[in-house]
């Protein structure tokens, strides 16, 4: 026993002696944070990090990291402010074996776009980001995973259409969608009426100002409008101000959909019993009963190395969205290392892992999130990927899955981010990719 | 066909989210009024309150206790605002007075964190929020009971002002502070008891206004809606306070209802500035504010 | 014996310009040569942007009495206007736009400047509020200004002078030293002229300045306009030098009230003031979560790091109100006061100016 352990220290040292030899690289990759954990949006910046930062761990202690390279991560506040996410990249982004760039945070990526593009590493804008960033011929470092917000409209109009009993039933209802007074409220605004257009509904777009803590005279508005659905485009306080002011009016809050921004637990608990029976998309179920979670409790929880400091949290929708961003990173090193090699990779290798990120339900049940997320299917001109949305229902304590998993309809937006895609290309000065341009650069 | 029940609607909805603003300002008024400072920090003090309340009550302490030492807490921070930020700023110019605040706001809001978490909260207050009908128009219960409540917190402040020692001694040092000061008062204990009363304004704001939003951090953000509530009704008049949330809160709605749609909507954080300043021009200091010339 | 022109150059050369020229040649000379591009790209370029701004600001505050908690609104409407200017008129020089956009918020800023002429303190403090809300309002609701970009977020184009690119952390750093340098000194020969004169008068009594014939709309309106368009220009180079992206978000309350801090702490009036106050607002909070996080990174997360350096910063803020009401101005010339005495013990009293 004491002799095995003075060997092993001996074949440490002896480890370390030839490690010295080789070059200071340690075979590490590092993921720079820009997290929030202070400020308005705190609510979800811890749970989203916390989430992220929970899967490192598990495949760091579990796997001993990705194929040996261990994940490191250094955390830098922004408060979700566009000039001190700006100050962490040009703090951190020096550092070796930058993987990609994961800011949760529209303006602090947009302000990002520009130099990733120019330093060729990935900048991962789950859920959200730049919708023409889909289009990976203009955009080939920035990837909007899993859903971007055109997407996220067609699948909420797909959901009430199932509601309805199909497309067709939607022609003559009375759509609102309330959407937050800022560039992201508005970016759906032409989306809603193609698709309004499309299927026949009539639609009402109404702006709640910034931050959205009155909103009386838009409810008002919107009872007068005698609409079918609202669609929530919400905001932080926007969210429970607007289930409340709905159960003011009279509204009934199951006939109210909220979108990706306004789906988690911080945006019902505030509102109280207004919030019961309240539906919201989503791309990752919420709830602890997935594998890839109980691994996480077991291992990285029981380790005394999990990042939420309240354990009711775990699982809830921010955490579990920090989750599948944990997989999608990981899974896309994992794919650029078959191809590159078991080691530190570059930006632009790790860029090339995420244009092959390619999971079918198959491989998501392997890696224990069944349920948690659907597929996802990257490629080089695709940076979406294709992702599947569900809708859950606040029953007061937690959200409950009430649908299938539900494309958007992707083929009939392709047409408006190819064209917002090549305008951006033009302006910019930048050659369209094709497949043939995909290669990394040395 | 103009829509005369739809009208009334927004109007009632209006003024009743003016009794909200009513409450916030007139926690600025009653510290404008004795020391001339613009308190900033109203806002963090809000949250506070309503923040240490949730915590305690989610934390099983039941719920008037929870008020009572949420209470204690308001006070001792007032009296330690004036020790510690007010007293030693004494003749400073009211700008340096302003921009004390805004560090006290930072300090605030940081300790409140520190101290309770980022997580957002619901309170509930047990006022069910079913509107019930009048006439054809939808009432909110909930706004009413906050309406009865800031009418109750005024009718408490007049009272307390006209009878006791210390209010007449508030009047006094807001009439001239060098002639209360001539005369005797202590102006510290004047400043304490001020920062007291605002102490509470802030607990009873924070509860109703927490339960209208959920406790969380934007809750300090309520103090933009103020702002026009002061302008319009005069820094240094409780009345004007009231009678310049219902004034803004009522214009504010039908702005939103009636013109916002011409302009695209979304005119409402600035439409009631826009008002107040539309009646400043032509009366400077506000509807009840006292004609003052001063220099920054 | 000394010749009158060689005294007429030693007085001309006095502690002050000495000091100014040493920083000058370090800003020119040293910093684009050894300074990391952290340093350049992250701190400094935003510092010259924001002391600007707040250059901008003192003239209306510090130096004609008028306050404003519209400075972000300007900040907008300056990078705003660029953009647009260069969009939409492709011939047009990025200097001249540059300009063109101080004009546009130079008006913005005389329109919203119309209330001062019957309001005083608070009063008017307050409805510049309105500006600050209409602004980012009209931004984000008229597509029009953000060239119908679908979520309202512009990219900067990239900056060229003249057909010098001011590409990379060395570029633009170097062009916003020298938009400050040309700004600042524009500035403080126009207070030194009349219409600086009638600005102090202003300040000082309003109706003394009228009756000694200061024309008041005038000169308020002026004041309004002038530091508007510094913060205009200031706004072009935040959004081009520094983010090198633009969103009206960014142009919200606190940075209005973050400016104001700047020539609070710094010391109103000053012009030096204004960048000590800028160097201490941008600089210190970095300074502190870098010791912070390299002191107790370990023990505790980034969020209660950054709430503790809130308080620290908040109480700082209040410390130096109390200690030091004239701003850190005063405090760094009391400093070099008495080392000036004790260096060279004086025959004559200095003159304070």
């Amino acid at each position: 026993m004491l002799l095995s352990k003075s060997l092993r220290t001996a074949a440490l040292a002896a480890a370390l002696a030839i490690g010295a030899a080789l070059p200071v690289y340690a075979d590490e990759q590092f993921f720079p944070l820009q997290s929030y954990r202070v400020g308005p949006y705190a609510a979800g910046g811890t749970g989203f990090f916390g989430g992220f930062i929970d899967y490192l761990n598990l495949v760091n202690i579990r796997d001993g990291g990705v194929n040996g390279v261990k994940l490191t991560w250094e955390e830098g506040e922004t408060q979700y402010e566009v000039e001190r996410g700006v100050e962490v990249y040009e703090r951190l982004k020096n550092h070796p074996g930058v993987a990609a760039w994961n800011p949760l945070s529209v303006g602090i990526a947009y302000a990002m776009i520009d130099r990733i593009t120019k330093d060729k590493v990935p900048l991962i804008t789950i859920n959200h980001g730049r919708t023409d960033s889909t289009d990976g011929r203009v955009f080939p470092y920035v990837f909007p995973l899993l859903l971007n917000p055109y997407s996220e409209t067609s699948g909420i109009v797909n959901y009430i259409a199932t509601r309805e009993g199909g497309t067709d039933k939607l022609k003559g209802k009375k759509i609102v969608v309330l959407y937050h007074g800022s560039p992201y409220g508005k970016e759906t605004i032409p989306i809603y009426q193609l698709l309004a257009d499309k299927y026949g509904f009539s639609l009402e777009q109404i702006e709640v100002p910034h931050p959205g803590n009155e909103q009386q005279s838009q409810w008002l508005s919107i009872r007068r409008a005698k609409a079918d659905y609202v669609v929530l485009r919400g905001w932080g306080v926007m969210n429970p101000v607007a289930l409340k002011t709905a159960q003011k009016v009279g509204f009934p809050v199951d006939h109210i959909i909220g979108n990706v921004w306004s789906n988690s637990e911080e945006d019902v608990i505030p509102a109280g019993d207004a919030a019961k029976g309240y539906v919201a998309i989503t791309t990752q179920a919420s709830g602890a009963e997935y594998p890839v979670l109980q691994e996480i409790i077991k291992t990285v929880y029981g380790a005394g190395k999990g990042n939420l400091d309240d354990k009711k949290r775990i699982g809830s929708v921010y955490h579990n969205l920090g989750i599948v961003n944990g997989i999608l990173n990981v899974e896309a090193i994992r794919i650029a290392q078959q191809k590159f090699g078991k080691r530190t990779l570059s930006g632009d290798e790790v860029r090339w892992g995420f244009e092959h990120l390619q999971l079918d339900p198959a491989r998501v049940e392997a890696l224990g999130a069944k349920g948690l997320f659907h597929s996802i299917n990257v490629t080089w001109d695709n940076h979406e990927g294709d992702g599947r949305v569900t809708f859950q229902q606040w029953d007061g304590v937690k959200w409950k899955v009430v649908s299938d998993w539900i494309a958007p309809d992707w083929a009939s937006l392709r047409p408006t981010i190819e064209k917002s895609a090549a305008a951006y290309a033009a302006e910019h000065n930048i050659k369209i990719r094709t497949s043939d341009d995909t290669a990394v650069s040395e | 066909m103009f829509d005369y029940q739809f009208f009334i609607e927004v109007l009632v909805g209006g003024l009743l989210s003016g009794v909200m603003y009513s409450l916030v300002a007139i926690g600025f008024v009653l510290i404008y009024k004795t020391s001339g400072v613009l308190n900033f920090a109203q806002g963090a003090m809000l949250l506070f309150a309503a923040l240490t309340f949730v915590s305690l009550v989610e934390r099983g302490v039941p719920f008037w206790l929870g008020a009572g030492v949420t209470l204690v807490i308001m006070v001792a921070l007032g009296v330690a605002v004036e020790r510690v930020v007010l007293r030693p700023l004494v003749n400073q110019s009211p700008m340096a007075l302003f921009m004390a605040t805004l560090g006290l706001s930072y300090v605030i809001e940081g300790a409140a964190q520190l101290l309770w978490g980022t997580q957002v909260h619901g309170l509930d207050l047990g006022i069910k929020d079913i509107p019930f009908e009048v006439g054809g128009v939808l009432i909110s219960q909930f706004d009413l009971f906050a309406a009865a409540i800031a009418g109750t917190l005024v009718t408490a402040f007049a009272l307390f002002f006209r009878y006791t020692r210390t209010g007449l001694a508030f009047r006094a040092v807001a009439d001239d502070q060098f002639a209360a000061l001539a005369v005797g008062l202590r102006l510290s204990r004047v400043w304490a008891a001020v920062w007291t009363a605002a102490g509470v304004v802030a607990l009873v704001a924070g509860l109703l206004w927490g339960a209208r939003l959920g406790v969380q951090f934007s809750l300090s953000l309520v103090v933009l809606k103020a702002l026009p509530v002061l302008v319009l009704g005069g820094f240094d008049s409780v009345a004007g306070a009231i009678v310049g949330g219902l004034l803004i809160g009522a214009i504010e709605k039908l702005a939103e209802v009636y013109v916002g749609p011409l302009l695209g909507g979304g005119i409402e954080a600035w439409a009631a500035y826009v008002v107040a300043l539309a009646f400043l021009l032509l009366r400077p200091s506000g509807l009840f504010g006292q004609k003052l010339v001063e220099r920054v | 014996m000394t010749t009158p022109i060689r005294s007429a150059a030693v007085r001309w050369f006095t502690p002050n310009r000495f000091g100014l020229a040493v920083l000058l040649i370090t800003a020119y000379a040293v910093i684009p040569f050894a300074g990391s591009d952290y340093l350049l790209d992250a701190v400094l370029t935003p510092f010259l942007a924001l002391a600007l701004a707040a250059l901008g600001l003192n003239l209306l505050t510090g130096y004609a009495g008028q306050v404003s908690l519209g400075s972000a609104a300007y900040l907008a409407v300056g990078a705003y206007a660029a953009y647009n200017f260069n969009l939409r008129l492709p011939g047009l020089p990025f200097l001249a736009s540059l300009v063109a956009a101080g004009f546009v918020a130079a008006a913005v800023g005389i329109v919203f400047g119309l209330p001062s002429l019957r309001l005083r303190g608070f009063y008017l403090a307050v409805s510049t509020l309105a500006a600050q809300f209409f602004v980012q309002w009209a931004l984000t609701k008229f597509g029009w200004f953000s060239n119908n970009n679908p979520s309202g977020v512009i990219d900067a184009p990239p900056l060229a002078v003249a057909g010098l690119s001011f590409s990379g952390a060395v570029g633009r750093y170097v062009f916003s030293l020298t938009v400050v340098v040309v700004a600042t000194l524009l500035g403080t020969r126009l207070l030194r002229s009349q219409v600086g004169r009638n600005f102090m008068a202003l300040r000082d009594h309003e109706v003394a300045a009228k009756v000694i014939g200061v024309p008041l709309l005038r000169t308020k309106l002026l004041a309004f306009g002038v530091s508007s368009f510094l913060i205009g220009v200031a706004g072009v180079l935040w959004a081009f030098a520094y983010l090198r992206t633009v969103e009206p978000a960014g142009f919200n309350l606190d940075r209005s009230f973050q400016i104001l801090f700047m020539i609070i702490i710094g010391g109103l009036a000053s012009i030096r003031g204004a960048f000590l106050g800028a160097a201490f607002i941008v600089v210190f909070p970095l300074l502190l979560s870098r010791f912070g996080a390299a002191l107790l990174g370990n023990v505790f997360d980034s969020g209660v790091l950054e709430m503790s350096q809130r308080i620290v910063i908040g109480a700082l803020i209040i410390g130096l109100l109390i200690a030091e009401p004239c701003g850190l101005i005063a405090l760094v010339d009391r400093v070099a006061d008495k080392i000036r005495r004790r260096v060279f013990p004086p025959q004559s009293r200095p003159i304070h100016n």
